[in-house]
């Protein structure tokens, strides 16, 4: 190991986005560490799935920085799986669950070249992976939404990144894809992998996370979950309909209107 | 009158019938519909004429408003039975009525007083001379006389269905909960759309309708956030293109619809840049500074 | 250089007039008649191509738009050249095609205006600009104009082989280009962020795929027309989308379909001379469609219907099974017979359709008619019964046992399941519920078949 610092697979400073005057996510500032499950939790319209968007350069930023082992996002999410959230994309497409993995491997393949044997090799390994092996021709319409899920989550496998961004992997999955996709999560721990998961089901979160980011427009708190999980900073993400800054964000929307008449 | 004021009369009594209920279009996200009734009335007209032997309007508006509602039905029998999605269900229904009605009015171009391209962009242009005769008085352009019923229909329409209209365009839902047929609604709107359709066809033509029916719609959608104020400013924008069109039209020597929905495109354009609220250097602005009232907020 | 627009036939009929037309097309001895088929197939192949990306996308009415919006393009394109040269139209066409395009991309970007709005906009203002120039030219008395006016409705027979040739060349490359980029195009339309996420240019392929169908638009503005463009775009996709779920297939498939459209509209505007080609061939594009609508295995009506069919027929016939069966149990004796009034007394059903069920029960060998009126089962019959009741058990007891329903609740539930369990569910109920023998009523669940012998 160098003596050097290594970057931090994910650094958030000071990142604010705003979505037509409205702010939706204010001065975060946070860093994510190696080898860590971390789940991201907060009520709706919190800016969860936005905080993952803007580390992937899929929203503008208002004002700060993003940087992915110390390069700039652009240049650095090559080496972030993203995964989206099902409804996302129309299932209904004319493709097979194997294509949809193959497509993780077009960012190692070059613009306009076919997949090569190995790629094919690396998308059937990931699709076993989830279990998923059997329906490799199977066109995506039919498969079941925990199915579906299990296909976005090879795609990422099929990337070979060591991070992992998933938006809400588990919504309206069956159990037994939850069990799945949780032994998953694990063995990519294992491997050193940093995965960050934006999660709805407060219950599960000391079991399957070790560090936990409470936002709600703002980072409430950021930690492992022993410490930073507590009913006093739960009461804080989500208690209160109007938290200060969202009354502020509702106020600044209505001035900007009165400040130009 | 002269025939100037006469034409633009009929272009600002089009502009308003269709800015009424262009805006119910808008907001319901059914633009293209329009754009889809707008051509395929084309069959219902022909047949009419074929049967009547005659430019009477019922037979006209009966023909061509059966159209109109038979594309919405077909539409939506696509989208539900044949499981196809909805852009592609407008898209395929209303090109192949329109081939059709071409295809009449090529065959029939004896016994049809309508050419292909006059469908288009009308004549207006000629409406103060088509006079509407009973017995021996003339009681003045054709078009004023239809284009003012219709005009006086659609408002009528919108103003006793204001309530329903607006319900059933922003949450249907709700507003079947709450006992309102939103199914009928829609379809009434697409009747009303059809017979405007139909009743400026014949000065402005299919591509002036949908002109109408949607930039003034839009460009008062940029400027207020009220429904009634946005229907009142659609019409003023409608009547505002007619007059403009008109001295375009004189100016240039062209056709006098395609100027309409030239100057109807034009001043959308500048109040998507000047628009206060919602305008495009407006939002170059706040987004310079996106806070700068936050400083004043927050404390 | 440009041809009479008042007398395109001349240049056809000159042939020979021994066969009657609708003959002579299929000799393809007149040249200019060649030529035209070309271009017109060409034009369906790039239209249906490029139209299938419009429609995964769901954005089969940009071709509209765009189509409509190229009509300004080839009147500056004359009235700044004054001439009508196909290469010098073509570049008019696609220029202002491409103006449309970025307006609408600007207006849906920058404003609140939603994108079908800014599709129906842009789509009658620059339409209506067209025509406001088109008829400025015409009333200009500038004699060389005369034929503008097909760039409306299409008039395939009027092309020169010079337009032709462009088409082709420009076609060619265009589909080189989607084999080239095909599966760029395919990701993008299916998950463009997840595109972006990757690194991939995603921008400058959505501009490259916009180029491509604004090209497809432009090269097709002579046969088909603007106003009917769209059709060419939008129809072949959705016809060949019933038939296949293989995006290349799907692409092949549109492609073939504008072509043969290309050629009937063709065909027909031979034949009848005022006919004007663009709105023949989209009826007969339609055609095409109503018929894979239809016909197509899977995804066409008439299958699905089938497919209906079928399902509510095998649920009928088992649920007489099962009431045969039951009665049997109930009368200690698995073949006893029971008339028609009596089925109908446990299970109400259509008397008509009881009839034709029980029709096709005894085809099969499941049911046999004792006496007038009265019906029992067969041997077969009697173990088909026995596996539907362990099958319907079996999933009461589930509800029962992991659902903790109460007994009286369970049995609609079943009726429904009972049809629709296989082998490998019912290993998995079994060995869930522990291998049970009676179900929550009390009543024996009939041991698991061996399925090659019919066990009464």
């Amino acid at each position: 190991m160098s003596t050097a610092q290594k970057p931090a697979p994910i650094e958030v400073h000071d990142v604010t986005v705003a979505y037509r005057h409205r702010p939706v996510l204010w001065d975060i500032d946070v860093t994510l560490p190696e080898g860590n499950l971390i789940a991201i939790c907060g009520p709706n319209g919190a800016g969860k799935s936005t905080l993952i968007k803007a580390i992937m350069g899929l929203v503008p930023l208002a004002s700060g920085k993003v940087e992915i082992f110390g390069k700039p996002a652009k240049q650095g999410r090559t080496l972030v799986a993203y995964v989206p959230q099902r409804e996302s994309v129309d299932w209904d497409f004319p493709t097979t669950a194997l294509d949809v993995v193959l497509m993780g491997r077009y960012g190692h393949l070059p613009l306009f070249g076919r997949p090569r044997k190995r790629d094919k090799e690396i998308a059937r390994q990931s699709l076993e992976k989830v279990g998923m092996l059997d329906y490799a021709d199977r066109q995506i319409s039919q498969l079941s939404g925990g199915q579906q899920q299990r296909v976005f989550l090879a795609r990422a496998l099929a990337q070979q990144t060591r991070v992992y961004l998933m938006d809400e992997p588990f919504a309206g999955v069956d159990a037994s894809t939850e069990k799945a996709i949780v032994v998953l999560l694990r063995d990519l721990r294992e491997q050193g992998c940093t995965v960050a998961v934006v999660h709805h089901d407060l219950q599960s979160v000391p079991e399957y996370f070790d560090t936990v980011m409470l936002l709600n427009l703002r980072l409430v708190a950021f930690g492992p979950v022993e410490t930073t999980f507590t009913s006093e900073n739960l009461n804080k993400t989500y208690g209160g309909r109007l938290s200060l800054l969202t009354e502020v964000g509702e106020r600044l929307r209505k001035s900007e209107w009165s400040a130009r008449r | 009158m002269s025939h100037a004021v006469w034409i633009m009369l009929v272009g600002s009594l089009a502009a308003t019938a269709c800015a009424l209920v262009g805006c119910f279009l808008v907001l319901r996200k059914q633009a293209m519909m329009g754009d889809a009734i707008s051509h395929s009335v084309l069959p219902g007209i022909v047949l009419a004429f074929l049967i009547t032997e005659s430019r009477a309007p019922i037979p006209m508006l009966i023909g061509a408003g059966s159209f109109g509602l038979l594309t919405a039905f077909l539409t939506g029998a696509l989208e539900r039975y044949g499981r196809l999605q909805p852009d592609a269900s407008i898209g395929v229904t209303f090109t192949w009525l329109f081939a059709v009605g071409v295809i009449m009015v090529s065959a029939f171009t004896g016994q049809v007083d309508l050419d292909a391209e006059c469908v288009l962009y009308g004549e207006i242009a000629a409406s103060p001379w088509d006079i509407w005769l009973v017995g021996d008085r003339s009681m003045g352009p054709r078009a004023v006389w239809i284009l003012g019923a219709i005009t006086i229909a659609n408002l009528a329409f919108v103003t006793f269905g204001f309530k329903h209209l607006k319900l059933c365009s922003f949450d249907p839902a709700l507003a079947s909960a709450v006992g309102m047929n939103v199914s009928l609604w829609h379809y009434l709107l697409m009747g009303f759309v059809s017979l405007t359709t139909v009743g400026a066809f014949e000065s402005v033509g299919a591509i002036l309708v949908v002109a109408m029916l949607i930039v003034p719609a839009n460009t008062a959608y940029l400027l207020t956030d009220r429904l009634w104020r946005m229907i009142v400013l659609s019409v003023v924008f409608g009547v505002a293109s007619a007059i403009g069109g008109y001295w375009l039209a004189a100016t240039i020597d062209g056709s006098i619809a395609g100027a309409m929905a030239v100057m109807s495109g034009a001043y959308f354009l500048i109040v998507m840049f000047i628009s206060p609220k919602h305008g495009v250097i407006a939002g170059y602005i706040a987004r310079r500074h996106p806070f700068a009232a936050a400083d004043a907020v927050v404390e | 250089m440009e041809c009479a627009a008042l007398n395109p036939p001349a240049v056809l009929i000159s042939v020979s007039a021994s066969l009657a037309p609708w003959l002579e097309f299929f000799t393809f001895r007149d040249i200019n008649l060649r030529l035209i088929l070309a271009g017109c197939v060409l034009l369906g192949i790039s239209a249906g191509v490029l139209g299938c990306f419009a429609f995964l996308r769901k954005r089969s009415l940009l071709g509209d738009a765009l189509a409509h919006s190229a009509l300004p393009g080839v009147c500056a394109a004359f009235m700044l050249t004054g001439t009508k040269d196909p290469v010098i139209i073509l570049i008019g066409a696609t220029v202002s095609c491409w103006v449309g395009a970025i307006s609408i991309d600007l207006i849906t970007k920058h404003t609140r205006v939603k994108e079908e709005s800014a599709l129906g906009m842009v789509l009658s203002v620059f339409f209506g600009a067209g025509i406001l120039m088109l008829t400025h030219i015409q009333r200009s008395g500038n004699a060389s104009q005369a034929g503008l006016d097909k760039f409306l409705f299409g008039q395939a027979s009027s092309m020169l082989d010079r337009d032709v040739w462009t088409l082709a060349i420009v076609g060619t490359i265009m589909l080189c280009a989607v084999a080239l980029a095909y599966k760029e195009f395919k990701l993008i339309s299916f998950d463009a962020e997840f595109g972006t996420a990757l690194g991939l240019p995603t921008r400058m392929l959505e501009i490259a795929l916009s180029t491509l169908i604004v090209l497809a638009v432009a090269i097709g503005l002579q046969a088909v027309g603007v106003v009917l463009m769209a059709a060419m775009l939008v129809t072949p996709a959705a016809a060949a989308r019933y038939w296949t779920d293989h995006l290349g297939n799907m692409l092949l498939l549109s492609g073939f379909f504008g072509a043969i459209s290309g050629a009937i509209g063709t065909y027909i505007s031979y034949l009848g001379p005022r006919m004007p080609t663009g709105p023949w061939m989209v009826v007969a594009v339609t055609i095409v469609f109503l018929m894979s609508l239809l016909v197509a295995p899977k995804r066409g009506i008439i299958a699905r219907v089938l497919l209906l069919r079928r399902i509510r027929r095998k649920t009928a016939e088992e649920n007489i099974l099962r009431t045969l069966y039951v009665t049997g149990e109930k009368e200690q004796r698995m073949d006893a017979p029971s008339s028609v009034a009596e089925l109908q007394q446990f299970r109400t059903m259509n008397p008509w359709i009881l009839d034709r069920t029980l029709d096709r029960l005894m085809d099969r060998g499941l049911v046999n008619e004792t006496r007038e009126g009265f019906f029992a089962l067969t041997s077969d019959g009697i173990a088909r019964g026995a596996r539907l009741t362990r099958l319907h058990r079996l999933w009461e007891l589930y509800l029962t046992r992991k659902l903790e329903l109460a007994p009286d609740h369970v049995h609609d539930d079943a009726e429904e399941i009972e049809h629709i369990i296989t082998p490998e569910l019912e290993a998995l109920l079994v060995a869930a519920l522990d291998d049970p023998a009676v179900d929550p009523h009390a009543k024996k669940i009939p041991p698991a078949m061996d399925r090659e012998s019919a066990i009464s």
